[in-house]
């Protein structure tokens, strides 16, 4: 794509985000506008460690809770600002993320998974049974101080839109670099063979771990985004197994290692889920993880690759004719 | 001292013996071809001395440097690079991206990493086929893709095991002027190879292996005189036709 493209296709981006706020103007909306871009950041964010580097993770929701306890206990504690809070949870996750890889990057397919949905539920039990500084099975609540941006609270919810919008195209950035990087290489070649990778000097666990943490980083910060735009934590909520298969989910089904993937990925789940609560209220609890697994499957069964490929292959029937056969070079 | 050494190298599957006390060396930018029957231990050899997996007992040099109990990708970093077998292309990416993986082992700088690429790309008559995804490709480009990859390393030592299996005559001829071009570019090179006619002509010297031990070593024509040598892999047809 030329320059000059790029250019027109980000002015477009930006008016229809800015535009975005308008159409949705009720709080109720816009909470699910800003869920949705959440969502999506949160998909990205798994991607990079699941769907780039093909490590299947199933614990992700670890992070979520490093990120949003870290800055909730600094805040409620010792009053320090969750922006900072933020960072620090960052990195606390970062290291866990490390932590957990250091055994688990041994492990390959399932067994990689399981390792590390085993290393959320220890997380989620650990905060559980601890009342006094995490609030135990209850969670914590944020005090309310309404309009108090550097607290990261603000009452009209265009502030969290705002922060929301400049998480996702960060992310957005973060894996366009690393796509084009020799990481990225890497990552993809571990994806592909992991044996071959390292016969041409990969060092696996190294460059696991590369990605284990920026996908970490990216996580917890989602994690404190949540806490303060919801004010409320608990550990079933934040680090349950429900919210690491969701994110899973959201990134298979969009198409992994993609960058539109995910995203779209996020919109048709957050955007079903959404219907389902507005239809069928509070009636039937759990039948929106029984969709997620139904469209999970149909997806599954006509394209492993995700929805995106077959979006992808669907356009290029019209636009392109070029032969799949080669010259016939040699035979 | 030579380039690559086995010294009394053993590697033991629970209780079978895959190698049994092999030692060599080879000299640089010979090439080396590594001949025996089936299941004799040649890929082991290759396995051991990429550092797939580690020696029971023994030591392996390169450059004079104990590399045995290293990991593969820290002996690829030091100029030792393997080609495998069942050929491994990354599937999911294309040819050019294949080659890149290689290349990017001693530049961070994609450009710069592309531009290798590609001229090895050309080198070895894969330009045809370079936006084609690894999966899809023919076993003949397969087995080049192989051989380009672990050129784009740089490497001092290259490991080729049966590159030429499964290939027509005419793509034969192609490989094996592909290696002359390898060894130009003074790279030492130990191949295993089944096709004779091929190995006989292209190697300064062949190591013979038999039940994991070293049975013969030499030149190529007095390895195909030896006794041992007919009796265990060439067999007596072999002998007379030559």
């Amino acid at each position: 794509m030329s320059p000059r493209t790029e250019w027109i296709r980000g002015i477009i981006i930006l008016v229809v985000l800015s535009l975005l706020p308008l159409i949705f103007q009720n709080p109720y909306t816009m909470s699910i506008l800003i869920l949705l871009f959440l969502y999506a950041y949160f998909a990205l964010s798994w991607n990079i460690l699941g769907g780039i580097a093909g490590q299947l993770s199933l614990g992700h929701s670890a992070y979520v809770g490093i990120g949003a306890y870290t800055s909730t206990v600094l805040f409620l504690q010792w009053g320090i600002s969750p922006w900072i809070g933020m960072i620090v949870g960052a990195i606390f996750a970062a290291f866990a993320a490390i932590l957990i890889g250091f055994p688990c990057f041994k492990l390959r397919g399932a067994y990689f998974s399981l390792a590390t949905l085993a290393a959320a539920m220890i997380l989620q039990i650990i905060v559980e049974n601890t009342n006094n500084l995490l609030g135990g099975p209850r969670g914590l609540e944020i005090t309310l101080l309404k309009d108090a941006p550097w607290q990261f609270q603000y009452t009209n919810k265009l502030f969290y839109y705002v922060i929301v919008v400049l998480l996702f195209f960060s992310v957005i950035g973060v894996t366009r670099w690393i796509l084009h990087s020799r990481i990225g290489y890497y990552l993809n070649a571990i994806k592909n063979d992991q044996e071959a990778a390292q016969s041409l000097g990969v060092n696996l666990t190294r460059y696991k771990s590369i990605a284990a943490a920026i996908s970490a980083i990216f996580t917890a910060i989602g994690g404190t985004f949540y806490a303060q735009f919801v004010l409320y934590i608990n550990p079933e909520k934040i680090i349950g197994t429900n919210l690491s298969i969701q994110l899973a989910v959201m990134c298979i089904i969009g198409g992994r290692g993609t960058i539109l993937g995910p995203i779209l990925g996020a919109v048709l789940l957050v955007v079903s889920a959404e219907l389902l609560h507005l239809y069928m209220g509070g009636k039937m609890i759990g039948l929106d993880i029984m969709l997620y697994g139904i469209i999970l499957m149909t997806v599954i069964r006509f394209e492993p690759q995700g929805i995106y490929v077959l979006i992808r292959k669907f356009f290029n029937r019209f636009t392109r004719s070029t032969s799949p056969f080669r010259d016939g070079r040699s035979s | 001292m030579g380039i690559f050494q086995f010294k009394n190298v053993s590697k033991v599957f629970g209780g079978l013996r895959a190698i049994d006390d092999v030692s060599f060396s080879i000299d640089q930018g010979e090439i080396i071809g590594l001949i025996g029957p089936n299941g004799a231990g040649k890929t082991t050899i290759f396995s051991l001395a990429s550092g797939f997996t580690p020696p029971t007992s023994g030591k392996i040099f390169f450059k004079e440097n104990r590399i045995d109990g290293l990991a593969s990708d820290q002996i690829c970093k030091k100029g030792l690079c393997r080609t495998f077998q069942v050929v491994k292309p990354f599937g999911d990416m294309n040819v050019l991206d294949n080659i890149m993986v290689g290349s990017l082992l001693h530049t961070a700088n994609m450009k710069k990493a592309q531009e290798e690429a590609l001229e090895i790309l050309y080198t070895l008559g894969l330009v045809g086929v370079k936006e084609q995804m690894g999966k899809n490709l023919t076993i003949a480009d397969r087995k080049r893709l192989e051989i380009a990859r672990a050129l784009a390393t740089h490497p001092k030592m290259i490991l080729l095991d049966e590159v030429m299996a499964g290939l027509t005559s005419v793509e034969t001829r192609e490989v094996i002027e592909m290696i002359r071009q390898i060894q130009k570019r003074n790279i030492t090179i130990l191949l295993i190879e089944h096709i004779m006619q091929a190995i006989m002509s292209l190697s300064d010297r062949i190591i013979v292996i038999h039940h994991g031990q070293k049975i013969s070593e030499g030149n190529p024509k007095a390895v195909s005189n030896d006794e041992q040598v007919i009796k265990a892999y060439l067999g007596e047809e072999y002998h007379e036709l030559t």
